[in-house]
């Protein structure tokens, strides 16, 4: 963890200078979650001097959290093509997807799982052959609709656990050099627009350190925690995004917000699609399995949209479970105990800490919890970020590129199936590093910074270090939350939305107010929780001015006032702008109706039904 | 007599008692362990009272409330909230355990915290964990193997993968080796129960074709000798894993490749 370089003394800000510790690198990569580690490990073995920036340990990033698996058409257990996957996958994306960046995907998909079993990742076997066993998840099936497919590689349900302790290992096999606990800042752009690299405090000491590198890769996930309820850790608070929209760069697709179907209802827990994989089933209060009026023939193993707005309906016509009719059973206690104790030991013990339940006797108490942001930063499929300029949608950001669920490439569009997230991960992880080792050469000079370089970062952690404000960080965060939760929620409105447009700016226009109370520089977690919500702040009102401008219903966002897809005025993504004071500006992007090679071609769009 | 000098700040003294939430009938009692590096002063333990009535079940639902509603100084670690990351792993009512699935009804009325036992500390529950973090990787925790690696996967029967359960699903979060007092005593040479787990659980990984080399990384009087089967870890791991129960095996396969 040692640095590289000197300290020279910052520029001041209000009056008190921060001292600079200045870093060089080939290439920095901010975050250390799966797609960040993938990366480190690609440039690294590329011989690209590589730094890894992590606001947590490697092995707490929230990929850990993952559990039912990783999709790939390996066919261990049937017939299986990645054509397949790929069909799937732009059915489950509505047609949003980019259907070049698809197709890069699926086909390298059972290449990146097999470098995941050669690093030693313990995937769940085979009884009769040794290979990985894989299991049904929703909305795989094989010949383009018309089977079910078993394509989700599984290390019982711990398969992000599993995965990520063993990138984290690789990482340590290549000397990755990681600066833990670091929270990054900000990005230094410079004034041709190009990214030089990322300004980070360290919590151990609260020192200040300038990274420069020649390509700047932030893989910081998604930002769940702009809602009330969520199955995301406390750290996804979107970093990289917000660094990105302080950049003056836009976001992509922000109005698509995935609820999984199965959070524990209370705590906001996730339990896997796994379970419906393994045979588990939804129930309303009439014990009716619902699922097989909404989807016919995927039933459980619709789309997860699908699925959460089945439950959403049943509550809503008092067919929930409970003493408030507020949530719906999942049942598993028809499942044999030995195979819930082989493929799902993980959401057990979930089920018996967070619902007192025993999966073998009792139905778990679910309900549609916010899981997965399906946007972010726009990326072409090697990874770098893109911006509009000049009416160019494709240009691309030099310098910049960004992975995993903080970019949208896009491979999800508006809706992202289960078990794709950790594939996207470790392809584009590896698709990154393969294309900085095209653009990069090691040990490449790189020009000095502009001289502001520090500026932007340090004036805002100065600005919230010193806040004087009347309301402390948790009750504008809370508020915040609340406002998501409420007005940008499974099913959603104009009327909703304008209010919520209206709510979400007033909770914004608030920062100004806040109140840090730690002045410490030593592990000031009030302040990086300030930094935080700052960082979901921006988001949170993209993401709603997004929704309220999309008047059509697509994958995750469904709008009953406009309850169709309208391919003729909305198959383009959003694009989001926000400016300081939260003015916002949208754009849009065409959405790629091509493919990658002659493999395959564009699959057309048509009705969507499981 | 013999006069002991301790270092500074060994000494804990009685903190501050924070103000009761008002109108809060449903309560329980914290006193938490607060040190904070920028200040002159000796380490402190605070009392909080949490009003249950607004507050999750779990420890951690508990230390979020005080942070958000009554001091946001209050430092410690946190992420995933389900007992997967091993971020907030602390000394809860004397035993070390994650605060997310330490449910508070499972302790008492008064309910104690202090850092992890035994690592240097950075800032009040926050410990400095990079000791631990190295004796894993000395470990190698990587899949090491000599013959040419196969187009797709290894193949690896079901029986030999039931041998990495109970072993994989280590999350790093340290409480096993701050429980163990052979660890508290030679924490610089003993790899301690959580390195020792991951090193089981390479050697036992069929695919794995450097066991023999692993081993002799660990045949040392010190790295894997000093566990007495004191058993600690076993006890308190919150992933309810046997570490102890690894270094037996590991011990085993010192002697048996002796022959």
């Amino acid at each position: 963890m040692a640095g590289n370089g000197s300290s020279t003394g910052g520029p001041a800000v209000n009056g008190r200078a921060y001292p600079i510790e200045d870093h060089s690198y080939d290439v920095l990569v901010v975050g250390a979650g799966g797609a960040g580690l993938r990366a480190v490990v690609g440039c690294s073995e590329a011989g690209l001097r590589t730094a890894c920036i992590s606001k947590v340990f490697p092995t707490r990033s929230h990929t850990v959290a993952a559990q039912g698996g990783i999709a790939a058409a390996l066919g261990n257990m049937g017939e299986d093509d990645w054509r397949w996957h790929m069909y799937d996958t732009v059915k489950g994306a509505d047609w949003l997807g980019d259907q070049d960046a698809i197709e890069y995907m699926c086909r390298n998909a059972p290449a990146a799982v097999y470098e995941l079993e050669h690093w030693g990742l313990p995937f769940s076997r085979r009884e009769d052959d040794g290979r990985i066993y894989q299991r049904p998840f929703g909305g795989m099936t094989t010949h383009f609709g018309k089977g079910t497919a078993q394509r989700t590689c599984a290390a019982a349900d711990r398969t992000g656990h599993a995965m990520l302790h063993t990138m984290y290992g690789q990482a340590l096999r290549h000397n990755a050099e990681f600066y833990i606990e670091y929270f990054a800042i900000d990005l230094i752009m410079d004034e041709n627009g190009r990214c030089r690299g990322v300004i980070a405090i360290n919590m151990e000491n609260g020192s200040i350190h300038r990274f420069r590198g020649n390509m700047t890769i932030l893989a910081t996930g998604g930002y769940g925690r702009a809602y009330f309820s969520c199955t995301s850790a406390h750290i996804c608070t979107g970093d990289g995004n917000a660094m990105v929209l302080r950049a003056g760069l836009p976001l992509q697709d922000m109005e698509f917000v995935q609820f999984h179907p199965t959070g524990i209802y209370g705590a906001g827990c996730l339990i896997s699609e796994g379970t419906r994989g393994e045979g588990a089933y939804l129930v309303n209060s009439e014990g009716e399995r619902f699922m097989e009026r909404y989807a016919p023939s995927a039933k459980d193993l619709a789309s997860r949209d699908v699925v959460s707005r089945a439950m959403t309906i049943e509550i809503r016509e008092g067919r929930g479970v409970g003493k408030k009719k507020d949530h719906i059973f999942l049942h598993l206690d028809h499942l044999d105990p030995a195979i819930l104790h082989e493929r799902l030991p993980g959401i057990s013990e979930s089920a018996r800490i967070f619902a007192n339940v025993d999966v073998t006797k009792e139905p778990i108490p679910v309900i549609p919890t916010v899981h997965y942001n399906m946007g972010g930063i726009a990326t072409n499929y090697h990874g770098e970020v893109l911006t509009k300029k000049n009416g160019d949608a494709d240009t691309i950001v030099p310098g910049l590129m960004a992975l995993g669920e903080a970019a949208c490439v896009s491979v999800h569009g508006a809706n992202r199936l289960g078990s794709n997230s950790l594939i996207d991960l470790v392809v584009f992880g590896r698709a990154a590093a393969h294309r900085c080792a095209e653009l990069i050469k090691a040990g490449e000079m790189q020009p000095d910074l502009p001289k502001d370089s520090a500026d932007l970062a340090l004036s805002r952690l100065d600005k919230f270090r010193n806040a004087k404000g009347d309301t402390p960080t948790a009750q504008i965060r809370a508020k915040m939350q609340n406002v998501m939760q409420s007005n940008c929620a499974v099913f959603r409105t104009g009327a909703v939305l304008e209010e919520g447009v209206k709510l979400i700016h007033a909770v914004h226009d608030t920062m100004p107010d806040v109140k840090v109370t730690d002045r410490s520089l030593i592990w000031n977690t009030d302040l990086i929780e300030t930094l935080e919500l700052d960082n979901l702040m921006s988001q949170a009102v993209v993401t709603m001015d997004s929704a309220f401008n999309r008047t059509e219903s697509r994958g995750a966002h469904a709008r009953e006032d406009y309850p169709t897809r309208d391919d003729e005025n909305w198959m383009k993504h959003t694009l989001s702008w926000i400016e300081a004071n939260g003015k916002v500006t949208l754009d849009y992007r065409p959405v790629h109706t091509y493919t990658m090679t002659n493999d395959i071609s564009y699959i057309p769009p048509k009705e969507r039904v499981y | 007599m013999v006069a002991f000098t301790l270092p500074r700040n060994s000494k804990v003294t009685e903190g501050k008692t924070w103000p009761k939430p008002t109108g809060a009938t449903n309560v329980t009692q914290y006193r938490i362990y607060r040190w904070d590096p920028e200040d002159d002063a000796n380490p402190r333990v605070d009392t909080y009272t949490v009003d249950r009535d607004h507050c999750g079940p779990m420890v951690l639902d508990a230390l979020l409330w005080i942070k958000n509603n009554i001091d946001p100084t209050l430092t410690f670690r946190r992420s995933c909230r389900e007992g997967i990351c091993g971020s907030c792993s602390m000394n809860i009512d004397g035993s070390n355990t994650l605060a997310c699935t330490k449910a508070m009804d499972s302790i008492g009325d008064t309910i104690k915290i202090y850092p992890l036992p035994h690592m240097p500390v950075v800032k009040d529950l926050v410990p400095d964990l990079t000791n631990f973090y190295a004796q894993h990787a000395a470990t190698k925790p990587w899949l090491q193997t000599v013959s040419p690696t196969p187009e797709k996967e290894w193949r690896q029967s079901h029986t030999d993968r039931a041998k990495l359960d109970g072993l994989y699903e280590c999350i790093l979060c340290a409480c096993c080796s701050t429980s163990c007092p052979s660890y508290w005593w030679n924490s610089d040479k003993f790899m301690g129960p959580a390195a020792l787990l991951q090193a089981q659980r390479w050697l036992v990984d069929s695919r794995d074709e450097r066991t023999g080399e692993r081993l002799d990384e660990l045949e040392d009087p010190f790295r894997l000798y000093r566990c007495h089967t004191i058993m600690n870890c076993a006890k308190v791991c919150p992933k309810d894993l046997n570490p102890a129960k690894a270094i037996a095996e590991i011990k085993s396969a010192m002697v048996e490749r002796r022959g």
